[in-house]
């Protein structure tokens, strides 16, 4: 195996650190909040964005952030106003945007943007990676408590003034970021991975909540280090590969938890 | 007596069902209330506009600056959640010593529990860990949302007795939302039975009696007050 540090490949690794690392991280909450599914879901939601984005010249970024705002903001409605299981209505909402993003994507960028192709990204790319990874670490970082404490009792957190309906606005536009960021390196079919396997790894061998946030950022940098390494030097896809190793240190996790529990 | 809060003809609406009608009460600081009612009463609901969670008709008057301690009814704690008991105490903003003085004010021992996943413990210290939550700000009036729900019986001696210490030490004014017949005449100095409206209001051994308790639930109960004092 012969890795080869080129100029494009090391881009390709800071994406992965800032986003694998991001993802992660707020994937930690988003597995307690049991949203993990929909972000899953909401991934799709990226396709018909991407899609008009291309046809229209755009940065497909802009185009998928924007398809992925007006969709948390439907979740958003859904969760607050009605209070019914956001779980059905995703389904079918999400499926069909994918749909609609299959037919209006042009066919040659349909394959980089289901599967992420994270071999051939620009500066820019890099630089809105970065800067939105850590607005991503530092927001979710400050809001950590009062969202945890909104999942366990939204009556103690409402009683302490913490506008919970503004709170997980805000969180799930911080989602709709990360999953537009997360589309680029391991396209919309595998995004979901990228935000549930690290941390649901992590709540096998941690006991606190800051370790395991702590955990779940560093398993999601390994992941995405360790698979653009392994595709580069085997002449793989890299998104694949990074959801596949994510997919062994959950493996290695489970095992760490049966021995923990002896 | 000082009053400490004053409710005036408040009603609450969700959706055009009324769920609280013309309510009033007024509490004295240091009174011990306990709220009683069958399910869907608006016993909750009534916390709820107290604490200034929901719209409602009428007036709510607490002096100015009064710090209201409040507990839940019960968590929605998963096993596995990380979080442990010095972490979740953290949310309230406090210090690592304000955490183990009111761990050490209901009776837990922060060496032993502060480290244990708050899934983890037993219904009875899961509640003990509610208060001291309530108590970080050192409130002048606690909420109580059916403090023994999912603790047994010993665990649910333990927390009455725990409240009634509270009391007596620091003149707390208590409201506390129960089923219990017994806490009431043990440690309740007023009671009041709602059933969307005001049943009845006043001492318990005056209050409650079995006709009254007949239009609260709807069906015969039998009533056996302890006739001395614990």
């Amino acid at each position: 195996m012969n890795i080869n540090i080129d100029y494009n490949l090391l881009l390709s690794l800071v994406v992965g650190v800032f986003v694998g690392g991001a993802s992660a991280y707020i994937g930690s909450i988003m597995v307690l909040k049991r949203l993990a599914l929909v972000g899953d879901a909401l991934s799709h939601v990226a396709l018909p964005g991407i899609g008009l984005a291309l046809v229209l010249n755009l940065n497909p970024f802009v185009g998928a952030f924007a398809a992925l705002a007006v969709a948390v903001l439907i979740i958003w409605q859904i969760q607050t106003k009605t209070g019914l299981p956001t779980e059905a209505l995703v389904g079918l909402l999400f499926t069909a945007s994918l749909a609609i993003g299959i037919l209006v994507t042009p066919e040659p960028e349909l394959l980089e943007a289901l599967f992420g192709d994270i071999s051939r990204v620009a500066v820019s790319d890099v630089v809105l990676a970065v800067i939105f990874s850590i607005t991503i670490f530092s927001v979710i970082y400050r809001l950590r408590n009062a969202l945890v404490l909104d999942l366990i009792s939204p009556d103690l957190a409402e009683s302490q003034r913490i506008n919970t309906a503004k709170l997980n606005l805000v969180f799930l536009a911080l989602v709709a970021i990360v999953v537009a960021l997360g589309v680029k390196v391991v396209g919309i079919l595998l995004m979901g991975s990228l935000v549930i396997v690290p941390a649901v790894a992590s709540k096998n061998f941690t006991r606190t909540l800051r370790g395991y946030g702590v955990a779940s950022a560093c398993l999601g940098v390994i992941s995405a280090v360790g698979g653009i390494l392994l595709a580069d030097g085997l002449q793989l896809p890299p998104g694949p590969m990074v959801v596949l190793v994510s997919a062994a240190l959950f493996l290695i996790s489970l095992l760490s938890r049966s021995l923990l529990r002896r | 007596m000082q009053s400490i809060l004053k409710v005036k003809n408040v009603s609450v609406h969700f959706n055009s069902k009324t769920v609280i009608q013309g309510l009033s009460f007024e509490l004295n600081k240091g009174d011990v209330m306990a709220i009683v009612g069958p399910n869907g009463a608006g016993k909750s609901v009534l916390f709820r506009a107290l604490l200034g969670l929901l719209p409602y008709e009428g007036e709510i008057q607490w002096p100015e600056n009064v710090k209201i301690g409040y507990v839940p009814q019960k968590l929605a704690v998963e096993r596995d959640l990380p979080l442990n008991v010095i972490e979740f105490l953290q949310f309230k903003g406090a210090s690592v010593n304000e955490i183990h003085e009111s761990l050490h004010s209901v009776g837990l021992d922060h060496c032993v529990l502060g480290k244990t996943r708050l899934g983890q413990l037993s219904g009875g210290e899961l509640q003990r860990v509610l208060i001291a939550y309530a108590l970080m700000n050192h409130p002048d009036v606690l909420l109580f949302d059916e403090p023994t729900a999912g603790v047994d019986i010993g665990g649910e001696e333990t927390i009455y007795s725990l409240i009634e210490k509270l009391h007596t030490k620091t003149g707390l004014t208590i409201l506390l939302i129960t089923h219990d017949l017994n806490i009431i005449y043990r440690y309740a100095g007023k009671v009041l039975c709602l059933n969307k409206s005001k049943i009845c209001y006043g001492s318990p051994r005056e209050a409650l009696d079995t006709k009254v308790l007949e239009e609260l639930y709807g069906a015969k109960v039998n009533i056996y007050p302890h006739e001395h004092q614990h």
